[in-house]
């Protein structure tokens, strides 16, 4: 498993990935692993009114990686997901945490095996 | 061409027993009404909903309500941008017009969602989201909370400032008949209310409604010869912004809202100064900051100040809401952009009661997703 942003012919990163780039419309080409970074966090909330199959409360960051030490154009990637725990605050560093299932796929809205479920969580360094 | 607004409607939002034929037939009758036209007259009909198949399993609702209003044979389509799908009803009515498609023109607007619990109308919302950001429980709620406390930790703003915003669209509400909360609030009760996305409070949200709301739209040539009362589209402008929210360089910057806004009054030949007044799409307190800077009432992170001056209060300089905006109104999804073009259409004709201030230009902004899609409208007295 690994948690991939997409680079494309011009060096910039998306995290996820898009068909093409959005910033200049070249394919995406190559990939970065951030599974094994460290991340800041850029914001964060408790989500406490979550939908079925959603833990409650849900503590979700937006987190920041830097890139500026890789071969690309962007200085950062941002990713977003939920947090091990409800202790966090803006600018902690956080590391990715592999999770198999992030919600229950089965009572949402949306059909299960359209997506995948499983993902990464960021737990405070 | 010249597209003229000569009528629009609103029902009464809240929890409703009508279902969304119902909801969108007296919409459609009342700004038919309204306008003085009959359903003969109808040549494009535009229904705005975001998810009548989703939230009631009703399909096809733009056929319903042509024939339950006896328009046909006119032209009938559906119009879905999520939240924003009235103010792309807007755009859809505008370009029917203009282009000499149409020249009568009914929108309704409409959504039915308060017979689901509030997780499920929550999910059904959320399917909006990429699937990276749906898997880990990512809400509307939740992505207002993450910006919100970027707004202020950043912009250093009192988090009181949000609560004045709940607080002065509540008293607005309290004139407004169509409003599900006619109720007066104080800036306690919205800090003391329950936690729903840190740093904001159940007061910091729009509630869940049924709803709809219609406009009637013609040429100015053909409005001149129906009625002396009528206002004018004189900008308008939709755009796009990341579907994936934090892709964003600046969280608290709304790019749909920036560029529609631009855009519309670049075409109206007006700055935001010339605005007399707004209704912003406040379905979470912080929007309204975002869009007062986005569409330049405020300069970046400073549009909080304007809470602490009163600027946007009703008897201020630039009231904002006169509604009660969604937040007390309610926000029933497909309608609430159309209920927003019916503010600034009565408010240029005259027609908004206790709720009437003196305005020549008005403008409307209706955000869908977490900004994903923008619609801003201009609209001008004739």
């Amino acid at each position: 498993m690994s948690f991939d942003a997409y680079v494309c012919e011009n060096g910039h990163v998306t995290y996820p990935g898009h068909t093409l780039c959005p910033e200049c419309g070249e394919k995406q080409i190559e990939t970065i692993d951030l599974s094994e970074r460290t991340g800041e966090v850029v914001t964060w909330t408790h989500s406490t009114k979550t939908p079925p199959g959603v833990r409650a409360p849900n503590t979700l960051a937006i987190v920041e990686f830097d890139l500026s030490a890789e071969d690309v154009s962007d200085e950062y990637v941002r990713a977003i997901g939920q947090v091990t725990t409800d202790e966090v605050e803006t600018g902690d560093p956080v590391e990715p945490v592999y999770a198999e299932e992030l919600r229950d796929p089965d009572v949402g809205i949306k059909v299960p095996e359209s997506q995948e479920w499983d993902g990464y969580r960021f737990e405070p360094v | 061409m010249t597209v003229a607004v000569i009528g629009a409607s609103m029902t009464k939002f809240g929890q409703r027993d009508a279902w969304i034929r119902e909801l969108i037939s007296q919409a459609g009758e009342a700004a038919l009404e309204d306008a003085g036209i009959t359903p003969d007259d109808v040549e494009h009909l535009y229904v705005s909903n975001m998810a009548s198949g989703e939230f009631e399993g009703q399909g096809g609702i733009m056929n319903a309500l042509a024939h339950d209003l006896g328009v046909m044979p006119a032209y009938s389509e559906r119009v879905d941008q999520t939240s924003s799908s009235g103010g792309a009803g807007i755009y859809e009515a505008w370009q029917s017009v203009a282009s000499g498609a149409s020249d009568m023109t009914l929108l309704v607007g409409g959504e039915k969602m308060t017979h689901r619990s509030t997780p499920e109308a929550t999910d059904i919302i959320a399917s909006i989201t990429h699937p990276v950001e749906y898997k880990h429980g990512l809400t509307l709620p939740s992505f207002a909370g993450m910006t919100a406390r970027h707004y202020l930790e950043r912009f250093d703003a009192p988090r009181e400032s949000l609560a004045k915003v709940a607080v002065k669209n509540h008293a607005n509400g309290v004139d407004n008949p169509h409003a599900q909360f006619q109720k007066e609030i104080d800036v306690e009760t919205a800090l003391e209310s329950p936690m729903v996305a840190d740093p904001l409070r159940l007061y910091d949200f729009c509630p869940i409604t049924d709803g709809s709301a219609g406009m009637v739209f013609t040429t100015e040539e053909k409005a001149q010869e129906i009625t002396d009362d009528y206002a004018v589209i004189s900008g308008i402008s939709g755009a796009t912004d990341t579907h994936v929210v934090h892709e964003r360089d600046d969280p608290t910057v709304m790019g749909g809202v920036v560029q529609s806004s631009d855009d519309a009054y670049e075409m109206a030949g007006i700055g935001p100064d010339d605005v007399d007044v707004a209704e912003l799409h406040d379905m979470f307190t912080i929007l309204e900051f975002l869009q007062m800077e986005g569409c330049g009432f405020a300069e970046p992170g400073e549009a909080w100040k304007q809470m602490d001056e009163g600027r946007t209060e009703r008897d201020g300089e630039l009231p904002i809401n006169t509604s009660g905006g969604l937040k007390s109104k309610g926000h029933p999804l497909g309608a609430s952009g159309v209920a927003q073009g019916y503010e600034i259409y009565k408010q240029l004709v005259g027609e908004a009661g206790p709720r009437q201030v003196d305005a020549d230009t008005a403008l409307a902004c209706n955000v869908g997703g977490f900004g994903n899609c923008v619609i801003t409208t201009v609209m001008e007295a004739r």
